[in-house]
């Protein structure tokens, strides 16, 4: 899919590129809203319909049912439930857009946390006549938990609600403010109907009251880019390249994708964690050389020194160096079928680096429903989010989640047999501590 | 120092990378990690277009180093032979090593069966999946996108599979951040499929910045085709045409490149890469829809192909 239709092959130049996921219960739309962007956005081309008209059919539907055009796999068309992430792909003249249609249903928050990992907004979805309700909050959290830049609050069906204002306005209250408090940066709320189409792609006849953009126009112009002058830089080094050949003796190459910030020619840098400088002397950006390249551009640096660097070290601009250390406090959403105890012996992968690590302590498990704290479950299972203290076998360059999604993340993996067990954030687990800024 | 931003990279804000920057550097760091972490890695090389574009970022990716993989092509016998001339050019470009799967040596040697409708594309799976296992590859590279086919919509970039290459949908592994998990007991093995967030006008729009060479099947030229199943195939000694089907001269292009019993040709005079990418982003059909007869077979044709150990 993908292909949009009748635009200028000079309008498809330089587009930016938008990762986003949707959340939403069961029966709030979600497949209803997905498949209408798909189709507004005319990226269900004429073979993919027929396909979905073709099996509605076979199964005695009148319409041709849009859910089919996103469960792919045979048991999820069996159970008519969606048991996966998938990713979709779609584009306009000013944006592409990969889209994770991750799962609402509450048992598979391992799912909705997969795809809000990669994303820079989370659309999550109310049914207008039920307002806010606990699996909103579960959203909501999930969200905040991961630091998705952008939320987008979309109030559904509100051709059930007469598209009356105050109800949207209600929920839109009700939710930003739940939302701000868990730290949420930014929330734009957008009254919708999925079925009908108002203000999913086309702006709505009947909510003349609502002034905002519709969903596609959000997505479009939501900026997904920050200035690398704000984040501390970071490069996990991935590979050395040496060709090692008669025309290229001394060539040596540190790859890696920069993971945050800048990083420019004749900057001073530090390597972690065995703390030798040096200076950048090139930065190869697959093929040009460049003065400056930034997050998240795959670069291959060149240094000063021929100090000993390999896979798994980590790059900084000295003077802005993550601290090290073997123990890690941090929040972990367990994402795998067998638990995670205290004592248990795992692999820990952060960037490029994998560790042997030790479960020290599960002080605690979050209940997403009221965000409350309970003390030392012993155990996390699938689907549960607890805070852990993890101590490695070297030290970590790891900074805090909050700072660096993609620093302050990790893998933990059953060394056994490869399982990946649970998605690490380090650090504190949201923006502003409900616990302590919540009375309850 | 002031910031200098290379023309292609241009976008509203000086920071933003466009999204085939974007998805440059994803693949390339997806390269990456699979040489920094695997023993054994392969990349599945066909003559194809996606495949043509893995080589290439393959080749972005460690540079001025050569490229860490050898390939491997698993051959129908059915090929266009401009495929085959082109292949065997940019292996030996590049001074790279090409392993061949033949599918014809496991027809004469009784281990496969021709099937009646003549077509090998579901005869691939065997010849691969034995080509790994006697290799031991413990990574092997694929080309597959996921906007291709919606069970591909539901595959991880890296994609673990028993020591039968068996995929299973829903024991997969949950893939988090850049955070990709290569960890395999031995006689298993990681699919990796790079292009995975790639969509077909993506990856066009590539080959045309990267000015990208590519096998003249992909060009709108005069050949002999003949009709069927609401698709034209090139006659050959694979099958085709049948005695009730007529064989006639038609200006047409592939979209894709397969096993020439089930790869189909569109009607086109697209003569150049602008012509090619009007002509997509125009089109109502995609890609397989137009192209792939194997996938029409059933409404999960491609998921149970997958299950076997296929891309």
């Amino acid at each position: 899919m993908s292909t949009s239709t009748e635009q200028p092959v000079s309008e498809l130049a330089a587009t930016t590129l938008l990762r986003f996921a949707t959340a939403g219960s069961v029966d709030d739309g979600k497949s209803t809203l997905v498949g209408r962007l798909l189709h507004d956005s005319k990226s269900v081309l004429a073979d993919q319909l027929e396909a979905v008209e073709h099996a509605s059919r076979s199964r005695g539907q009148e319409a041709p049912d849009l859910a089919l055009l996103t469960d792919g796999l045979r048991a999820e068309r069996e159970q008519g439930i969606t048991i996966d992430v998938a990713y979709r792909y779609f584009a306009t003249p000013r944006r592409r857009f990969i889209l994770a249609d991750t799962p609402g249903h509450v048992q598979y928050t391992r799912n909705m946390v997969t795809g809000a990992s990669t994303a820079e907004l989370a659309v999550v979805l109310v049914d207008a006549r039920n307002g806010v309700v606990e699996q909103t909050r579960r959203h909501a959290a999930v969200a905040a938990l991961l630091r998705v830049p952008h939320v987008v609050l979309a109030v559904n069906k509100m051709d059930l609600v007469d598209y009356a204002e105050p109800v949207f306005a209600a929920i839109a209250e009700e939710f930003t403010t739940y939302a701000s408090e868990l730290g949420v940066p930014e929330i734009t709320a957008i009254p919708i109907s999925a079925l009908t189409g108002d203000n999913v792609v086309e702006p709505s006849a009947n909510m003349d009251w609502y002034g905002g953009p519709t969903v596609l126009e959000h997505l479009e112009t939501v900026p997904v880019e920050r200035d690398p002058a704000g984040a501390a830089a970071r490069f996990p080094v991935q590979y050395v390249i040496r060709p090692q050949t008669a025309e290229l003796p001394d060539y040596r190459g540190y790859a890696g994708q920069i993971a945050a910030g800048a990083f420019r020619v004749g900057e001073q840098i530090t390597v972690l964690p065995s703390g030798r400088t040096s200076t950048i002397v090139g930065i190869d950006a697959l093929g040009e050389s460049v003065d400056i390249a930034w997050a998240p551009q795959s670069v291959t640096l060149r240094l000063a020194d021929d100090i000993d660097i390999s896979r798994g070290d980590l790059i900084a601009v000295t003077g802005a160096t993550p601290a090290t250390s073997r123990n890690i406090e941090a929040t972990v959403c367990h994402v795998a079928d067998q638990p995670l105890t205290v004592g248990q012996r795992v692999l820990l992968k952060h960037t490029t680096r994998t560790v042997p690590a030790i479960v020290a302590a599960i002080p605690s498990r979050l209940v997403l429903d009221d965000l409350s704290q309970r003390p030392d479950p012993e155990r996390l299972v699938a689907n549960d989010i607890g805070r852990v203290e993890i101590r490695t076998a070297e030290p970590l360059a790891l900074d805090a989640y909050a700072d660096s999604r993609r620093t302050g993340s990790f893998l933990l993996i059953d060394p056994a047999d490869g399982t990946t067990l649970a998605a690490g954030m380090a650090g504190e687990a949201f923006a502003t501590d409900p616990t302590t800024s919540r009375t309850r | 120092m002031t910031l200098v931003v290379p023309e292609h990279r241009r976008t509203e804000s000086p920071y933003a990378l466009s999204h085939l920057d974007s998805l440059e550097s994803e693949a390339v760091h997806i390269f990456r990690e699979v040489a920094g972490e695997f023993e054994r890695p392969v990349i599945l090389f066909s003559g194809g277009k996606d495949s043509i574009v893995m080589l290439h970022l393959a080749l972005k990716a460690f540079a001025p180093a050569p490229v860490p993989f050898t390939l491997l092509h698993v051959d129908t016998g059915h090929n266009f032979p401009e495929v085959i001339e082109y292949r065997d050019r940019v292996v030996a470009q590049h001074g790279l090593r090409l392993h061949v799967a033949s599918v014809q040596e496991y027809i004469d040697a009784g281990k496969l069966r021709e099937r009646p409708d003549g077509t090998r594309n579901p005869l691939q799976t065997v010849p691969l999946t034995e080509a790994i296992q006697q290799h031991r590859f413990d990574a092997v590279f694929g080309g597959g996108r996921r906007d291709e086919e919606k069970a591909r919509a539901k595959e991880r970039v890296f994609s673990l599979r028993d020591e039968f290459s068996q995929w299973d949908p829903r024991r997969q592994r949950p893939e988090l951040w850049q955070l990709y998990n290569g960890r395999h007991a031995p006689g298993e093995h990681v699919r990796v499929f790079p292009l995975s967030n790639w969509t077909e006008l993506d990856v066009w729009q590539y080959i045309q910045r990267e000015k990208i060479e590519l096998p003249q099947i992909y060009f709108a030229h005069e050949r002999e085709v003949f009709a069927r199943g609401g698709m034209w195939l090139t006659a050959g000694q694979w099958g085709g045409p049948k005695d009730t089907e007529t064989v006639e001269k038609r200006l047409i292009r592939y979209r894709t490149v397969g096993d020439m019993s089930c790869t189909g040709a569109v009607d086109s005079d697209a003569t150049t890469l602008d012509a090619v990418i009007a002509e997509i982003a125009a089109s109502r059909l995609t890609e397989r829809g137009a192209t792939r007869a194997d996938d029409k077979l059933s409404e999960a044709a491609m998921e149970d192909r997958k299950r076997e150990g296929y891309f």
